[in-house]
C-alpha cells in the first residue's frame, strides 16, 4: 500500500511537528509514505467563505496531486470532510471518485485500515479530547480507542464534549468576539475538569485555542491527536 | 439595520448574561438529549417524518386541493392567502363581518411573520397574545427570541418589572408562580372578552381537512371555544397526508424544545360549533418560491420545534434577536435568505458551519449543507469586491502552486518573527484583539521534509 500524506497548508508552514508526528506514526506501521511535495490546499476556506466556484480549480489540482495513490491520509478531520464531501462539485471523473473514496483522516486511516496499528506513546498527563465538528459530524470520527494506548493518559470527559470551539476557518476572522467567547467558553470547560491539555484531531481548533490560552496565560496547553500518539517520554 | 455580527457583539458585552442564555438554553439541549436517547426508534421516525415530508413538498398542489376539499365538507370556510397583506387583509374582513374588534391569539411564527397584531391594531382592533411568552414580548414590544421559548431572553426580574407596570403586580415581586397567576388572571378576563380566536396551525391533514394545534398552556383551545369565530393560520407547508402520519411528527415535535415527550395539549380542529365560524387561511408568502429552489426547498419540512437554535453554539452565545428576523437561529439562516436575500444576507455566515444543527433536525433538513450553498449564491450576487472577497481572490493562484504557496509561507513566517509582539498586529487586529498569533517554526513541513526525507524516498 502506498499512502500519501496530505497535511493541511496551514499545518505546513506554521505546524511542521504536526506533520513530522503524523508522517513517524504512519511509517511505524510499516508502510510506504509520500509527502508529494506540489500539494497546496483543499480549497475549503475559499469554500466556505462562499467562492466554491473559484476553489474548483484548487480542488482539481489536489486530484493531480493525489490520484494515484492507494489511500490518502491527512491529520485533519475537516480537510478530509472537504474532500470526501465538497468535492462533489466537480465533474464525477473517475479520478474525482477515487480520491474523494481514498481521502480519510489519520484516525480512520488508523483505525478502519491499519486495525490494530502499533503506537508507542507515553503522555502521562490528564488529556481533554475536542474532536473538531468537521471530523465528528461529518465523519464521525471517535479516536479515543487510540488513545487507549497511550502510556499513563488519563483521558477527561468534558462537560460540553461537542460543543464548537468557535474557529470555523473565515469565522474566526469575521466574527472575532463570537469565535473568542466560544473558544474561551470551551478552555474554561477543560479547566474545570482538571485538564492539563487539550488534544484535537484538527489543528486549527488548536491554533485558535492556543491563541486564547497564551493570550489569558491560563495553565492548559494543546496537543495534535498526531503528536500524542508518538509522544516519547 | 445592524448586521449579525454588529447585533452578536452588543449581545455579547454584557459577558454574564450571554452565559446564562447560553446555559439556559443548553439545558434545552441536555434534556433534549436525554429524551432522545431512551427513544429507540427516534432514527427510525426521523427519516419517516423526512419522507413524508419530501412527498408532501412534492405532491403540495394536490394535498393542498384535497386538504380544502375536505375541510370545505366539513363547513369550515378555507381561503388562500399570496402573501402576508392578503393573509392579514382577510383576517381582518372576517373580523369586520363579524363585528368583531377583539381578538385573542395563540402562538404562531406565521402571524410573526406577516405582522398580524401591527396589521389588526393600526385598524383599531385588539389583539391580545395569550401564550405567556407571547404575551410578555408583546407589552414588551418586541419580537419573538426563540420559536418555542419567545420570551426565553428576558429574565424573570424583567418580566416582574413588566407586569408591574402593566398589570399592576407588586413591586419587586419576581416569583414565577405568582407572577404566572396574574397574567392567567389578566388573560382570563381577555379570553372572556374575545369575540374571535385566531391560531397558527402545526399540522393539517389533508384527508379529513382537520387542524391541529399543538400547545402546553390550552390557551389556543381556550381562545377557539369561547370565541363565536374561530381562524386558523397555516403555512402551505404544514400539511400531511393522512391522520396515521401525525403520530410520528406529535413525537417529533417536542423533544426538540425542552426535551418533552409530547405536548400538553394536542388539539384538532375539523369543523365549527354550532353557531360559530371556522375559517382556515392557506398562506404562501413566499413558500412557493422557496419550493421552487431546489437546493433549499427541503428548508420548508421544518416543524418549528427549535432543536437547531438550542444546539446551536452561535444562537445560544448571540441571541434570538441577533438574527433580526421573525425565524431566528439555523433554520432562520435558511429560511430569510429566501424571503430577501439583501437583508439576511448575513444569517448564512453567523456559524461555524459545525453541523450540530443538522445532526439534531427532527425532519432531517441539512441545515448546514444549505447555509454553505447559500454563502455561494451571496458571494456570487456580490458586485462589490469586500476586503474578505479581495484576500480571497488574489490568493487562489498560490493555492494552485506548491512553489509560489511555499513563498508566501516563508515571507508569513518572516512576518510573524520581525513584527514585535506588542504590534498592531499582533494586539488590534482581528486575530489579534483575542489570540495570540502562532509562532512561526523554522521551516516549513515540506522543507524539512526536502531536506530529511525526499532523499530516502528516492533511493
Amino acid at each position: 500500500m502506498h499512502v500519501g500524506l496530505f497535511i493541511p497548508c496551514y499545518v505546513n508552514h506554521l505546524y511542521p511537528q504536526t506533520a513530522i508526528a503524523a508522517l513517524e506514526l504512519l511509517e511505524n506501521q510499516g508502510i510506504q509514505v509520500s509527502y508529494p511535495a506540489d500539494q497546496t490546499c483543499c480549497g475549503q476556506v475559499h469554500a466556505n467563505a462562499g467562492m466554491e466556484k473559484d476553489a474548483l480549480s484548487v480542488y482539481a489540482h489536489f486530484v493531480k496531486v493525489f490520484e494515484n495513490f492507494d489511500c490518502i491520509v491527512s491529520p485533519s478531520g475537516s480537510c478530509t470532510a472537504q474532500v470526501q464531501h465538497q468535492y462533489a462539485a466537480l465533474p464525477q471523473t473517475p479520478a474525482v471518485q477515487k480520491v474523494r473514496e481514498r481521502t480519510m483522516d489519520l484516525s480512520t486511516f488508523l483505525q478502519n485500515i491499519i486495525k490494530t496499528p502499533r503506537i508507542e506513546a507515553l503522555f502521562p498527563h490528564k488529556v481533554a479530547l475536542h474532536t473538531g465538528c468537521h471530523g465528528l459530524r461529518s465523519l464521525g470520527l471517535d479516536p479515543r480507542p487510540l488513545l487507549a494506548n497511550v502510556e499513563g493518559l488519563e483521558l477527561i470527559s468534558l462537560q460540553f464534549p461537542d460543543e464548537c470551539c468557535g474557529f470555523g476557518g473565515t469565522y474566526a476572522i469575521t466574527k472575532p468576539e463570537l469565535s473568542a467567547k466560544m473558544g474561551r467558553d470551551k478552555l474554561a470547560d477543560c479547566l474545570d475538569k482538571g485538564a492539563e491539555y487539550i488534544c484535537s484531531t484538527d489543528q486549527s481548533c488548536l491554533m485558535h485555542l492556543e491563541g486564547l490560552i497564551k493570550r489569558q496565560k491560563l495553565p492548559l496547553k494543546v496537543i495534535h491527536l498526531a503528536e500524542l500518539l508518538t509522544a516519547k517520554p | 439595520m445592524k448586521s449579525h455580527a454588529q447585533l452578536a457583539r452588543d449581545f455579547l458585552a454584557d459577558e454574564n448574561r450571554a452565559d446564562w442564555h447560553n446555559e439556559t438554553i443548553y439545558t434545552f439541549r441536555q434534556k433534549r438529549d436525554t429524551t432522545v436517547a431512551s427513544i429507540p426508534e427516534w432514527e427510525l421516525m426521523r427519516q419517516a417524518a423526512s419522507d413524508i415530508k419530501d412527498h408532501v413538498l412534492a405532491n403540495l398542489d394536490q394535498y393542498l386541493e384535497q386538504f380544502e376539499a375536505n375541510a370545505t365538507a366539513n363547513g369550515v370556510q378555507v381561503h388562500w392567502a399570496a402573501d402576508a397583506l392578503e393573509h392579514n387583509r382577510i383576517v381582518h374582513q372576517i373580523l369586520q363581518e363579524n363585528r368583531i374588534s377583539r381578538v385573542v391569539k395563540s402562538k404562531s411564527m406565521l402571524t410573526e411573520e406577516c405582522k398580524l397584531n401591527e396589521y389588526l391594531e393600526a385598524r383599531d382592533i385588539e389583539v391580545v397574545d395569550t401564550d405567556l411568552g407571547e404575551r410578555i414580548i408583546q407589552l414588551k414590544k418586541e419580537m419573538p427570541s426563540h420559536l418555542i421559548a419567545p420570551a426565553v431572553h428576558l429574565k424573570r426580574e424583567e418580566v416582574s418589572k413588566l407586569f408591574h407596570q402593566h398589570l399592576h403586580t407588586e413591586k419587586g415581586n419576581a416569583d414565577p408562580t405568582y407572577l404566572t397567576r396574574a397574567a392567567r388572571a389578566h388573560l382570563r378576563e381577555k379570553f372572556l372578552e374575545a369575540e374571535a380566536g385566531i391560531t397558527g396551525v402545526n399540522f393539517g391533514v389533508a384527508e379529513s381537512g382537520g387542524v391541529v394545534i399543538v400547545t402546553n398552556e390550552g390557551n389556543a383551545d381556550l381562545g377557539v371555544n369561547l370565541a363565536k369565530v374561530q381562524i386558523h393560520c397555516m403555512g402551505i407547508e404544514k400539511i400531511i397526508p393522512r391522520l396515521e402520519d401525525l403520530g410520528i411528527f406529535l413525537r417529533l415535535i417536542t423533544p426538540g424544545a425542552a426535551g418533552q415527550r409530547t405536548a400538553i395539549y394536542n388539539a384538532h380542529y375539523h369543523k365549527p360549533r354550532t353557531g360559530t365560524s371556522m375559517h382556515i387561511i392557506l398562506v404562501d408568502n413566499g413558500r412557493t418560491e422557496q419550493l421552487g429552489r431546489a437546493d433549499f426547498r427541503n428548508s420548508l419540512k421544518c416543524i418549528r420545534c427549535a432543536a437547531c437554535l438550542n444546539t446551536c453554539p452561535v444562537y445560544r452565545r448571540s441571541g434570538g434577536h441577533s438574527y433580526h428576523a421573525t425565524i431566528p437561529g439555523p433554520i432562520g439562516a435558511i429560511l430569510m435568505p429566501g424571503k430577501d436575500l439583501e437583508a439576511y444576507g448575513d444569517l448564512p455566515f453567523a456559524s461555524t458551519l459545525c453541523g450540530a444543527c443538522s445532526d439534531v433536525c427532527p425532519v432531517k433538513i441539512d441545515i448546514h449543507q444549505q447555509l454553505y450553498r447559500w454563502r455561494q449564491i451571496i458571494l456570487e450576487k456580490q458586485h462589490r469586491l469586500s476586503p474578505k472577497k479581495l484576500l480571497l481572490k488574489s490568493s487562489l493562484p498560490f493555492f494552485r502552486r506548491a512553489s509560489s504557496l511555499e513563498t508566501a509561507g516563508k515571507f508569513m513566517r518572516q512576518l510573524l518573527r520581525l513584527i514585535p509582539r506588542q504590534s498592531f498586529l499582533h494586539q488590534k487586529s482581528i486575530w489579534g484583539l483575542h489570540r495570540d498569533l502562532p509562532d512561526a517554526p523554522k521551516q516549513s513541513f515540506a522543507a524539512w521534509y526536502q531536506q530529511n526525507k525526499a532523499h530516502d524516498k528516492q533511493r
